[in-house]
């Protein structure tokens, strides 16, 4: 187990990330509920680390997000950073690059190479995770923006030009 | 005559129908145990998986090669036995083998399937590939990653079987199928257990000021600095220090990949038959961007165009790439 070091917070932050939990759960926990009933092959790939805490840190946002692969009991769950469970394992990068990765958009090794993209404590836990995960046919962002209708896939579209400008401008500076 | 057959990795079924989709001439996977030399968590084949995804290549004309490329214990060959059998069962075109003992069973039991030496074999000499296709009956050798062009030449002309050669990917070319380092820090064998460095037993410390530490076993083999390339935490790729070099040093190898994008034109012209893409362990979105730009490579080459090679650096293992001993020996 690992602990993650608070970062320091500020002003509002608090606050701010405990309104976006508490807005974000039943969309989080509907999502979850779908991911794992439409592909339930995915727990397979977990083996013994269904019960392991993933703590995925999105760094530019407010919260970090709890997974628990559990088939029995799932979580997933937003949780402000100053509250963040012991995690069995941590994933930490830009929102939109851990949705890529999700995705297949991105390779995990190349953004590990490149830094952009960091894990810590169990790392079987987390190759576990990305193979899963990998195994995947469907995109899980155009399945979760689908949810919502087109509002959800208008805004899955802006997230997505804004991360391409980005790592655009940084690799082009 | 080469044929410049694409043979591309595939770690899960969803990659596999990647690779197919993408281009590949022939995919080659492994099972989720010992057999195979990407024995990762949560990655590889059932058997139900693979007799889907024989299917699915069969249909698209792309051929299916099953690794099991690891050396069985001492009287404990059954696994390979089975896997071997289910492999023949489900109708794969090829095992890619190294162990002469799983060599022999196959080249007995299953004849009509077709018999590949895997690069970890070390066979690099003409006698020493003439041995495997003369007692098992061998159709491909797969060269360790030490030889030039020149030499690959001179020792097509020397067998008696087809040459396949890496051109992209993991550059680890210590004596393959020889390392012991894994087992040294870890207890596990990368030859016969298949997991070079296992994930159970990495470890990354961020530290406070940007850098980050990779450890195996408790050891630390790497320490990056805060804008620094990672590579793989493998001991052969570790940064060590030493009385005359207490900065640290790269001892065996330096992280890098093969590209040998550039030289396919003088491979195919040295009769390599096939080309393979190093990386099971990699993701769907490797998978799909690797084998994209080497079909269109190896196509436009066939055709008599000039190959438009796509830039693949970022895809590399330290975002480095070199062409390694095929370009000269003098690479280290």
């Amino acid at each position: 187990m690992i602990s993650e070091t608070p970062r320091p917070s500020r002003p509002g932050e608090g606050a701010v990330a405990r309104l976006s939990c508490l807005a974000l759960q039943p969309i989080l926990s509907r999502i979850v509920r779908r991911i794992a009933k439409k592909h339930s092959s995915l727990f397979a790939r977990l083996g013994p680390h269904q019960t392991t805490d993933f703590l995925i840190d999105p760094v530019e946002l407010p919260f970090a997000l709890h997974l628990r692969p559990d088939p029995q009991a799932l979580v997933f769950r937003a949780v402000p950073r100053h509250a963040a469970p012991q995690a069995g394992a941590v994933i930490r990068g830009r929102f939109l690059l851990l949705l890529e990765l999700v995705d297949a958009e991105e390779d995990g090794d190349a953004a590990f190479f490149s830094r952009d993209l960091e894990v810590s404590g169990d790392t079987e836990a987390v190759v576990r995770l990305r193979n899963a995960l990998d195994d995947m046919e469907d995109s899980l962002a155009e399945e979760t923006a689908g949810m919502f209708g087109p509002p959800g896939r208008a805004i899955l579209a802006r997230f997505r030009r804004a991360y391409l400008n980005t790592s655009t401008e940084e690799e082009n500076p | 005559m080469s044929l410049a057959e694409l043979i591309c990795p595939a770690g899960t079924p969803a990659a596999l129908r990647t690779a197919v989709d993408a281009g590949a001439d022939a995919v080659y996977c492994g099972f989720q145990d010992a057999t195979n030399a990407r024995n990762f968590p949560g990655l590889n084949f059932t058997p139900d998986e693979l007799a889907a995804s024989v299917s699915y290549a069969h249909a698209k004309r792309t051929k299916v090669l099953l690794a099991l490329n690891t050396y069985p214990p001492a009287g404990k060959v059954d696994l390979w036995r089975q896997a071997a059998d289910t492999g023949a069962r489900l109708g794969v075109d090829a095992f890619i083998v190294a162990d002469m003992g799983v060599a022999d069973y196959i080249a007995r039991t299953h004849p009509q399937v077709r018999l590949h030496l895997s690069v970890q074999a070390a066979a690099s000499s003409p006698e020493a590939i003439r041995y495997y296709c003369e007692s098992f009956g061998v159709k491909r050798v797969v060269l360790p990653r030490i030889l030039t062009i020149p030499e690959i030449r001179q020792i097509r002309g020397e067998i008696p079987c087809e040459i396949e050669t890496f051109i992209f990917g993991n550059h680890g070319l210590m004596v393959e199928g020889r390392c012991s380092l894994t087992n040294y820090l870890t207890g596990q064998s990368t030859n016969m257990d298949g997991v070079c460095s296992p994930a159970s037993d990495v470890e990354y410390a961020r530290h406070a000021d940007g850098s980050m530490a990779s450890q195996l076993a408790g050891f630390t083999i790497d320490q990056f600095g805060p804008d620094e390339k990672a590579g793989y935490p493998t001991i052969c790729k570790g940064r060590y220090t030493a009385p005359n070099r207490p900065q640290g040093y790269y001892a065996f190898e330096e992280p890098v990949s093969l590209n040998l994008s550039r030289l396919l034109p003088e491979l195919i012209e040295a009769g390599v038959h096939a080309f393979k893409i190093e990386g099971r362990q990699r993701s769907k979105s490797y998978v799909r961007g690797v084998v994209r730009a080497f079909r269109a490579a190896v196509d436009d080459i066939k055709a008599g165009r000039e190959a438009n090679i796509a830039d693949l650096v970022a895809l590399t293992e330290g975002q480095k790439q070199t062409q390694g001993a095929f370009e000269t020996k003098k690479w280290r």
